[in-house]
């Protein structure tokens, strides 16, 4: 019997204050339409917040969209908690718009890929997939 | 490996990869599973259903903040959410929004929320929720939720996975024809009108009672030109032993919290009633059968496929194609000479 492929979930959100959520939706909805399970957890989410439902769904990545400029103070939060959860496995990504600096220090410290405007979404679920395996 | 005392310890990562697990129907699922089972039976299973954009996960939301903030002379008790929501039948892919709805609960170690796919199950539920389920009754959780997909008519498998079942329907959905029609409404132990703070609610909750009041006679005195008249009611053969509950149609706006005390209560009430009548034991043994039943099939199913070459299953469906054979002689075929 042909088992249902183990799918992969992902959780996306958006940390901190800024409400342009247009991006995290595009990208949630190509996602589903390359057969992943999706978590969308929405606007105004604290990186407590974030950790918490990636280790209640236990979900492979974790998809941040941050468009505020609060990068530097909420991504490594997230990856802090992620990894006192034991979920150090998690692959985290993010979107919006992150200066090159920013975005070098960031990778260091363990984001998996970062993504600026005009990315395309084939883009995204490719590396997704090659992460995940 | 996923161990059964971590589990029982209260460990969130574990049973959260264990509800992995089970979702992806592993051998390692299963086995823990199979340990855990003498652990269930202890919660208190609510599901909760009713049309798309009614206000559910909204609902339980608040109800979950009801368990952990309860009234001055009750304990708080612990929630998981099991909340499902539909997969794609064209990618095999989901959005699973409800968490969304469910943001007071977060920060909160009594609450345990966990989005499932449907994965092609066509009831409202998936395949593997009951497993979750039970994956959560034998880790403590004392309320346990159950949010099926938006559902229409016929999406009825909640009934028999829950023990008390909320409706929720809203003003504007449909007349009083609606309401007798079989299905949905029929499986209500409690009905909700929520967002009841919209014009109609009134209506609506009177095509409630109407349909009520015809499923569930009560004895009646009136008058009938003239004349007083008594009808008794009926008594029921399909159950007697639950014959007396009659849903309440409790009204409620799940943004601002209105009514859901006053559900709260209801839904302890009708948990006192199951205990007092027998009628949880019946539902537990319903339950137990209909999944016995399910998983009997998924086996002999998966064993029969195991049993029978592909080849030679193309080949009865090529002479089926060609009408050489009746669907029902191809069957015949498929099975001769399989034991299972």
């Amino acid at each position: 019997m042909r088992k249902a492929a183990q799918k992969i979930r992902v959780l996306i959100a958006k940390p901190g204050l800024d409400g342009h959520d247009r991006g995290a939706k595009v990208v949630a909805r190509a996602l589903r339409d390359a057969g992943m399970e999706v978590i969308y957890a929405g606007l105004r989410q604290t990186p407590e917040m974030i950790a918490e439902a990636a280790l209640q769904e236990d979900v492979d990545v974790v998809g941040l969209s941050i468009l505020s400029g609060a990068h530097n103070a909420l991504v490594p939060r997230v990856l802090e908690l992620l990894h006192a959860n034991g979920q150090e496995n998690v692959k985290v990504f993010l979107g919006g718009i992150i200066p090159d600096d920013d975005a070098d220090e960031l990778k260091e410290i363990g984001v998996t890929e970062i993504y600026g405007p005009g990315t395309l979404t084939t883009t995204i679920v490719t590396q997704i997939r090659e992460a995940i395996v | 490996m996923i161990s059964v005392d971590d589990i029982l310890a209260g460990d969130r990562l574990a049973l959260s990869r264990l509800l992995s697990q089970i979702e992806n129907d592993t051998p390692e699922g299963r086995a823990v599973l199979n340990k855990l089972y003498p652990h269930t039976g202890k919660a208190h299973l609510v599901g909760v259903t009713g049309a798309p954009g009614t206000g559910k996960s909204s609902l339980v939301n608040r109800l979950a903040h009801y368990y952990r903030h309860p009234p001055e002379d009750q304990r708080p008790k612990s929630v998981a959410i099991v909340a499902v929501d539909p997969t794609s039948p064209f990618s095999g892919g989901a959005i699973l929004g409800d968490r969304v709805r469910m943001r007071d609960l977060s920060g909160d170690a009594g609450v345990f929320i966990r989005s499932m796919a449907s994965r092609g199950s066509l009831g409202g539920l998936a395949i593997s929720t009951s497993g979750l389920v039970q994956a959560f009754d034998a880790a403590g959780f004392e309320i346990v939720f159950i949010e099926t997909v938006g559902a229409g008519q016929a999406e009825v498998d909640i009934a028999r996975l829950a023990h008390t079942t909320l409706v929720i329907d809203v003003p504007g959905l449909g007349d009083d024809i609606q309401a007798i029609k079989a299905g949905i409404l029929e499986i209500a132990d409690i009905l909700v009108v929520n967002k009841a703070d919209r014009p109609g609610a009134e209506h609506t909750e009177r095509a409630l009672r109407g349909m009520l009041d015809l499923a569930h006679p009560v004895r009646r005195v009136f008058h009938h030109h003239g004349r007083l008249e008594v009808v008794s009611a009926p008594t029921t053969e399909a159950s007697p032993k639950e014959s007396f509950w009659s849903p309440p149609i409790q009204q409620t706006i799940a943004t601002d919290g209105t009514g859901v005390s006053e559900l709260g209560a209801s839904i302890a009430r009708h948990y006192q009633y199951l205990k007092k009548s027998g009628g949880l034991e019946l539902r537990e043994r319903a339950r137990l059968q209909s999944e016995l039943d399910d998983l009997l099939q998924a086996t002999l199913l998966n064993r029969w496929q195991e049993a029978v070459p592909a080849d030679k299953y193309q080949k009865v469906l090529a002479d089926l194609v060609r009408r050489r054979m009746s669907p029902r002689q191809a069957v015949n075929e498929l099975l001769d000479g399989v034991s299972l």
